[in-house]
């Protein structure tokens, strides 16, 4: 038989407590490297949409909040269009798209401030619900974890891919919860009730 | 499958990726790394084919390095830290075996003695007033990359009562997807820490181990200068045949 010559992905491995030494030093106060800490803001100032923030915790399975999370996120412009290698066409030339997020040393708390973004199609050419993607890695997380966050008041029911996710009660750990204008709440919880939905994509 | 060749020249930016192979992959819930216990989610993941939204990343520029960020050894106070100077060196490939130009790689680690410039690291070994411990690199046209730096040092961790981590640098490494996202870490070859990592043992087979493990490579070693260690890190590869991805089928 003939030889599939596929290389292997490497194997994650956990990102540590010191994840900020590599990816915040400023954040960390170990200054005077790098200028500034990249993915401060997926957005600069004229991006076109509606601002919104998002405020959140990672907690584990024994209800303690993570101080020691890191979360990058990544989504599409206002008009559904992800700045880089779309192959559809040019974003906004104010979206980034990604952004760096880690929890507050002492309080565990996180905040992302970005745009609403736009509806991106599935593969069969339906579009998705505005959603940001979000990679979580931390201390005890062996391998990326994969979610998505969507908003409260969007048609969310006619989404895809929240359509494929069989628990029906789980969706809702997926729908970041408004609690003001443009303001909206997204806790993670990675083990036990209310486990957040993640993805293997 | 025709992996080698793309009609449009980067049609290889956008296409379908891979599986993962979650047996490779280390599992979320491994006892003997004690943290993973809580952290571990307990529900199956939710399956899907990637979309768009993994199938695009964040694009980053040459001109955002500074001259110095991949060279550890100077790049805190300019002065020179301490210990086994060694390049780090590989290439950036993906599952078809090509290289991926232009992605950042990110790496961080210990001082010689296996301190952390970090608040929260209370080890006894004292830091070193010249390194700070973080490098940058964006990967050249065949996806190679390198790094100057000290040979970390291995350091204990409460874990087991005496656990002792390897000497190691942890790697951020991007792709052209957001689904390639990964970090890993690099071990030296020969460490007999190794197998006795509960971290490293997180992954349960030996090659998938064998991967992270990084030859000596006397070629690129600079005489009375510095050691080199190889280290090629493998994400993601995408799909593509004439039948999926073509751009007017978007």
């Amino acid at each position: 038989m003939q030889r599939l010559d596929y290389l292997k992905e490497s194997p994650s491995q956990t990102a540590g407590p010191y994840v900020h030494i590599g990816l915040t030093p400023n954040k960390l106060g170990n200054d005077g490297i790098y200028p500034v800490d990249l993915g401060e803001s997926p957005v600069s100032d004229g991006a076109k949409g509606r601002p919104i923030t998002i405020i959140g915790t990672v907690r584990d399975g024994a209800g303690m909040i993570l101080r020691d999370a890191l979360i990058e996120s990544w989504q599409a412009d206002a008009d559904g269009i992800f700045p880089g290698h779309d192959p559809r066409g040019k974003a906004d030339p104010n979206v980034s798209g990604w952004a760096r997020i880690i929890a507050d040393f002492d309080s565990g708390e996180w905040m992302l401030k970005t745009i609403m973004p736009g509806r991106v199609p599935f593969h069969d050419g339906r579009p998705m619900a505005p959603h940001v993607s979000l990679w979580v890695v931390a201390r005890g997380i062996n391998l990326g974890l994969q979610t998505r966050i969507y908003f409260e008041g969007e048609d969310n029911e006619s989404c895809p891919v929240l359509q494929r996710i069989e628990h029906r009660d789980r969706v809702r750990t997926l729908i970041a919860k408004r609690t003001g204008d443009g303001e909206y709440r997204f806790d993670i919880v990675l083990q036990g009730e209310n486990e957040t939905v993640f993805f293997d994509l | 499958m025709t992996p080698s060749k793309t009609l449009d020249g980067n049609s290889h930016d956008s296409g379908p990726l891979f599986f993962r192979d979650r047996d490779w992959h280390p599992a979320a819930y491994t006892p003997g790394y004690k943290t993973s216990m809580t952290r571990a989610p307990h529900r199956a993941l939710v399956a899907l084919s990637s979309t768009l939204s993994e199938q695009t990343g964040p694009a980053f520029g040459h001109d955002m390095i500074g001259e110095r960020d991949n060279n550890l050894i100077v790049n805190f106070t300019g002065q020179p830290a301490i210990g086994e100077r060694i390049i780090m060196h590989g290439r950036v490939l993906d599952e078809n075996g090509r290289g991926i130009p232009d992605v950042l790689v990110e790496i961080w680690q210990a001082n010689a003695g296996g301190r952390y410039r970090h608040k929260k690291d209370g080890y006894l070994a004292p830091l070193d007033p010249n390194f700070g411990g973080c490098g940058r690199t964006i990967s050249g046209p065949d996806g190679s990359y390198e790094f100057l730096t000290v040979r970390p040092g291995a350091y204990p961790w409460p874990n087991h009562v005496n656990n002792w981590r390897p000497m190691h640098i942890h790697v951020s490494v991007f792709g052209t997807g957001f689904g390639q996202r990964l970090i890993t870490q690099m071990y030296f070859e020969g460490d007999p820490l190794i197998a006795k990592c509960p971290i490293v043992n997180t992954i349960g087979q030996q090659k998938a181990i064998e991967a992270l493990v990084a030859p000596l490579d006397m070629n690129r070693a600079i005489p009375m200068d510095c050691l080199a260690y190889r280290f090629d890190i493998v994400l993601r590869g995408r799909r593509q045949s004439f039948f999926e991805n073509r751009k007017e089928g978007m």
